[in-house]
């Protein structure tokens, strides 16, 4: 499908849940009227000025929207090209873009008379986000995470029970973020009457993916207007650059410029060590093929059986081996272009950050910033390149710590041998 | 006509309700589920369904995610489920067997592909878990134009306004999940069944065929009493994790078949 063939990018999904090819309700039957209640409850939401008028209180009150669009001017320096900002979305209250999106999903979930709801979780920063919601009000939180994941990010684990919420380790399959999301549909297979189902990311069966990227879009839509109002910009970004896991802060970032084909837009995947036939890396759509798992069609890292293969990932937020539908199609139709980072790239751009503008990245955006530090210095220097700062680094400076050879229980902060 | 069909004329000709059992293909390895499944049918089971191996398997409890992961350890793939299969037939030309298992490694084979191999192999029917009527274009209109069954699952969640959405496209039984779960859960009450399935029979002529929570000789009677047969898939599946020989777990399920047979 050629990019000029198609009049918008932003009328997507069609009813049946489908971007092009990909999307889809692919669930069982148990599931599939609670999915169609919800999308009927979201349709109703989305044209309810209340609903939206409670969101913005609560981003603006409680998130600390809208988040600053900062021109990182060091960094610009120092990568010597196109002029760098970052959406600072790690200033959001827990650090992470995840909250926009769960605010939008338990206020539904208030709606529709839900008093439990469940998540799953791979770094921990959405399972912190629901837990962070849960306790505002007074909702009763399960999240699911996966047993090497409640390992690596103990901080976060920490962090949901202090806030109440239960965190279950999953075992099953091989204990992973994916492994965390097939629990999290059992759970609500079986409590189909009071659970809501907070999903993190674009992906998921229909209305899922459109509806997380709707809660999401608060931060293009923020960018938009912040540099066109910016002193001496008053106009719409060249480059657009986000890291992706399941792709939630890249389409929140990327959906409000679909249309707009001056702006190129890059999402940034996970390359592990390196993107071959190894898999050992989480590049869905430069490794992986179309596929069916978790309630929608999109690319997959699997074998040649469709059987479904871990990914492997610095970050244990980007550690899916799926990626939103969405993605898949802006992929295919060529809207949007997609890299690789590995580990390494990554943890050299996390430290840039730190030296240069004094922000301790999460490895997720790491991702997207070693992209910037590829393209930067070959543009120009009216080129104005717009990155998605998704996270803070707090919950990873131990695995950096490990990575960079440094003893943190040694307090003379002496470096390992 | 399919073998399901003739199936359940036959059982409604002798006025016999249906013992349908699960196991997974290849669990543990490939020999033994295949000396499992050849003797299914001496012991009573009247439909199999065989299971295709995922790493997925987002609706199943514990027991069968690890009779997949000892299949998949063991080489299993959807090539050697359909051998499986038409070995089986070598043997026997009348027991249906139905696959059931998820949509990736079909939809990764290619639809048309795997229905031709899949009925080349003597396959009957299919249950594609996560391919509900919405999804109806992929898989089940295809697979009924290729002669093949492809059989629903009807849940306390599918309430009248739903159900004849679901019954439309369905062929060969209807399955009733008797339970809102996943396989392995809670027991299923005989009483909680029976209108559920009188209500699922006043909008088909279909058999109905209750699954999910059964793990007993008496349970099975129960539940086929009140329905047109029972599925049993766990607690069969949980010998064969335990390591019972091929033997005592077929004196299991002839257990099993008898109750409902009674009913
Ligand atoms: C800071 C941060 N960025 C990115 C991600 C990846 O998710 P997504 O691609 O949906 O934004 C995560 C997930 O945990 C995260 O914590």
């Amino acid at each position: 499908m050629a990019e000029d063939l198609i009049n918008s990018f932003m009328t997507g999904p069609d009813e049946g849940g489908r971007f092009g090819k990909f999307g889809g309700r692919f669930v069982s039957e148990t599931l599939m009227p609670l999915i169609l209640d919800l999308e009927a409850e979201y349709e109703k939401a989305k044209t309810d000025d209340s609903f939206w008028a409670e969101m913005d209180d609560l981003w603006k009150h409680y998130v600390g929207r809208p988040s600053p669009l900062y021109y990182a001017e060091r960094l610009t320096e120092r990568l010597g090209g196109a002029k760098i900002y970052l959406k600072r979305d790690e200033l959001n209250h827990t650090g992470a873009h995840k909250i926009n999106n769960v605010l939008g999903q338990i206020i539904l979930a208030r709606r529709m008379g839900k008093t439990r709801i469940i998540a799953e979780t791979g770094a921990g920063q959405h399972g912190v986000a629901t837990a962070t919601v849960c306790a505002k009000f007074g909702l009763k939180c399960i999240v699911y995470m996966g047993a090497h994941d409640v390992e690596r990010q103990a901080p976060n684990v920490f962090r949901m029970r202090l806030l109440g919420a239960e965190v279950v380790p999953v075992t099953s399959g091989r204990g992973t973020l994916k492994d965390a999301m097939n629990d999290a549909l059992r759970d609500w297979v079986t409590n189909v009457r009071d659970t809501f189902y907070c999903i993190g990311t674009v992906a998921g069966p229909h209305p899922y993916p459109a509806m997380v990227r709707d809660f999401q879009s608060i931060i293009g839509k923020e960018v938009r207007w912040q540099l066109a109002a910016q002193e001496g910009e008053g106009r719409l970004p060249d480059t657009v650059i986000a890291a992706i896991g399941g792709g939630s802060n890249a389409m929140g970032l990327f959906f409000p410029f679909l249309d707009d084909k001056s702006v190129r837009i890059i999402g940034v995947e996970a390359g592990g060590k390196g993107v071959d036939d190894k898999f050992e890396h989480c590049a869905s759509l430069t490794g992986g093929r179309p596929g069916v798992l978790h309630g929608n069609r999109t690319y997959l890292l699997q074998d040649g059986d469709g059987q479904i293969l871990e990914g492997f990932s610095i970050s244990a937020g980007l550690d899916y081996p799926g990626i939103g539908p969405e993605h898949s199609w802006l992929h295919e139709t060529g809207r949007a272009e997609y890299v690789s980072i590995t580990d390494k790239e990554a943890l050299a751009a996390f430290q840039l950050s730190c030296e240069t503008e004094g922000i301790i990245p999460a490895l997720e955006p790491s991702h997207a910033l070693a992209h910037v530090q590829k393209i930067a210095p070959e543009l120009p220097a009216d080129h104005i390149i717009v990155m998605n700062m998704c996270g803070r680094g707090d919950k990873d400076i131990f695995t950096v710590a490990k990575h960079l050879g440094f003893d943190m229980s040694d307090t003379e902060g002496r470096e390992m041998e | 006509m399919t073998r399901i069909d003739d199936t359940f004329s036959r059982l409604k000709d002798n006025g016999k309700k249906a013992f349908v059992s699960y196991v997974m293909a290849g669990d543990p390895d490939y020999d033994t589920a295949l000396e499992v499944v050849k003797g299914l049918p001496a012991a009573g089971v009247d439909i199999i369904e065989l299971g295709l191996p995922f790493t997925d398997p987002m609706a199943d409890g514990p027991t069968i995610q690890l009779a997949g992961q000892r299949a998949l350890e063991a080489g299993m793939t959807l090539q050697k489920t359909l051998d499986m299969a038409a070995e089986f037939r070598k043997g026997d030309d009348t027991t249906p067997i139905v696959l059931m298992g998820y949509y990736n490694p079909i939809y990764s084979r290619g639809v048309e592909q795997f229905l031709a191999d899949a009925k080349a192999a003597g396959i009957d029917g299919l249950i594609v878990v996560d391919l509900p009527p919405e999804e109806d274009d992929e898989l089940c209109i295809p697979a009924q134009a290729a002669g093949l069954n492809f059989i629903r699952l009807a849940t306390p969640t599918t309430d009248d306004k739903r159900l004849p959405k679901v019954l439309q496209n369905t062929s060969g039984f209807v399955y009733y999940v008797s339970i809102t779960g996943i396989t392995g859960a809670a027991n299923a009450e005989a009483g909680d069944v029976g209108p559920e399935v009188a209500r699922i029979k006043a909008a088909t002529d279909l058999p109905v065929i209750v699954g999910f929570g059964i793990k007993t000789p008496e349970r099975s009677e129960a539940i086929a009493r009140v329905a047109d047969g029972a599925v049993v898939g766990s607690a069969i599946v949980e010998k064969i994790g335990a390591g019972e020989s091929p033997a005592d777990v077929l004196a299991f399920v002839k257990s099993l078949a008898d109750g409902a047979h009674r009913a």
